[in-house]
């Protein structure tokens, strides 16, 4: 593996006409490394997300990721076709509601081997064994295939979401809250499963969480963002165990103890 | 073979934004060194600053002043201002730590905690298992418990477990705040032999022993942190 980073975001910033969604922030993104975006609900965490995964045109600023081939593109310079294919290919998204990103009336086997068969493979009999080991990865027994997501629970939706997102062996995953809305068991089988699976395929994301458990859990590195820009950023326990900021110092000692 | 840990004039203070900016001096002037093979205790009264010293060292409290010189890889690299991917290389190959408290994540068996450090490492999981076990039972951690996530344990068990989730690797390096607060004479014992064995191998301990017994047992010198104390510009 060349040491270098995987994505590079320089200046970025969005405003939605007067208003700032996201101002002038500048990170790298290593293979293997895991950084959690945090602030409350207004902060610019997602804007900046979906900015960096091409799915908002930020207003000015650069996003350039090292392509498999080890080269640097531009990720605003590509044309529609080449962002889409890097999109189903190399990265992956985990949306907060499960249905924004399954089909939620084709099967759970089918929701798996569709990403399959957008890199190119073909081969039916493979696709549904590759589809019935990436669920049985994210703990979905193999008799439940042929069910739509419909007729999942919550968590259950989740890890299919997951599994649909993982099948493509990408090296980047975006995840927005990945846990919002599960019940707190749901959500700690949840963690457990995307931490093992992050180490162990070495993939790089970029977590949005404004759950600071979450983010002390799955991330290295943390970013803590209030008004659209960057406050404090550096080693996950440091910043929280360790907060300077009066912000940060605000958000760690917001957290209730149970 | 250059000092493993080389500490100067490191200085330390929070400033608490949420009460009108109270800034609480920790430490001034911090400046020491470890041995490989020698055991350097921090000596003072609570609230000296001895756990935010370690704290330092393992890259968890941030420093506002001064170096930390580790010898890394062969290279010299100042931990006081590292990246936090290479404060991470450097828990993973360099610095270990064994806290007085263990953080439970939900769902992760003992074994698996105890053996993580060695899998991160690249080591076989069979392998880091089966090392994990053997720890495991030194430290008369009963077998029924080794599959079970830790949350639920008596402080003393949790504590054991953290013992062998650090001591497990060959760190050259290893920090240690207070391992033995809520451990029983045998264990302790164990515990004991277990940083005797470390010096024999080359490896360079600092720790906080509230404990007499133990402390006499394995320091070779005492750092007495009251020599740090922040003077009246920090107030």
């Amino acid at each position: 593996m060349k040491d270098e980073p995987l994505l590079r975001v320089t200046s970025l910033s969005k405003s939605y006409g007067p208003r700032v969604g996201c101002q002038d922030v500048s990170f790298e993104l290593w293979p293997g490394e895991v950084l959690a975006v945090v602030g409350e609900s207004g902060s610019g965490k997602t804007t900046l997300l979906n900015c960096v995964s091409t799915r908002l045109l930020p207003s000015s600023g650069t996003v350039s990721y090292r392509m498999r081939d080890e080269v640097w593109r531009d990720l605003y310079r590509m044309n529609e076709a080449e962002r889409r294919f890097l999109m189903r290919t190399d990265w992956g998204f985990v949306h907060q509601n499960p249905a924004d990103g399954l089909r939620m009336t084709v099967s759970a086997g089918a929701n798996v081997g569709e990403r399959l068969m957008a890199v190119g493979d073909r081969h039916y009999g493979r696709i549904r064994e590759t589809a019935i080991d990436w669920l049985e990865r994210v703990e979905i027994a193999e008799d439940r295939v042929d069910d739509q997501p419909r007729a999942f629970s919550g968590g259950m939706r989740q890890r299919l979401q997951i599994a649909r997102n993982l099948v493509t062996s990408p090296r980047l995953i975006f995840m927005d809250e990945p846990t919002g809305g599960l019940d707190v068991s749901v959500q700690a089988r949840l963690l457990d499963l995307l931490r093992g699976l992050v180490s162990e395929l070495g993939l790089a994301a970029i977590v949005v969480t404004h759950d600071l458990a979450v983010a002390r859990l799955l991330s290295h590195r943390i970013m803590v963002m209030k008004d659209g820009a960057v406050v404090e950023t550096g080693l996950t326990d440091r910043v929280l165990d360790d907060p300077r900021q009066p912000y940060t110092q605000l958000l760690v000692s917001s957290i209730l103890q149970v | 073979m250059a000092t493993p840990l080389v500490v100067s004039e490191v200085g330390k203070s929070f400033t608490m934004h949420l009460r009108g900016s109270v800034r609480l001096g920790v430490v001034e002037n911090v400046s020491f060194s470890l041995r490989a093979g020698e055991c350097a205790v921090l000596g003072g009264p609570s609230g000296a600053g001895k756990s935010s010293i370690v704290k330092m060292l393992y890259g968890n409290y941030a420093v506002d002043t001064g170096q930390i010189i580790v010898a890394h890889h062969g290279e010299l690299v100042d931990l006081a201002k590292a990246d936090p991917r290479v404060v991470i290389a450097i828990r993973r190959d360099t610095i270990g730590y064994v806290s007085q408290f263990l953080r439970t994540i939900p769902r992760v068996a003992a074994v698996d905690v105890v053996a993580e450090p060695l899998v991160s490492r690249g080591i076989d999981r069979e392998k880091a298992e089966a090392r994990a076990r053997e720890m495991l039972s030194r430290l008369n951690l009963p077998e029924r418990l080794w599959e079970l996530p830790p949350a639920t344990f008596s402080g003393g068990e949790q504590q054991r477990v953290n013992i062998a989730r650090g001591f497990i690797t060959d760190h050259p390096i290893l920090l240690l705040d207070e391992p033995t607060a809520s451990l029983d004479a045998a264990n302790r014992k164990v515990v004991v032999e277990m940083i005797a064995e470390k010096k024999a191998g080359g490896v360079a301990l600092l720790g906080i022993f509230h404990d007499h017994d133990v402390r006499d047992a394995v320091a070779d010198r005492v750092i007495d942190v009251t020599e740090f104390a922040p003077g009246e510009a920090a107030a």
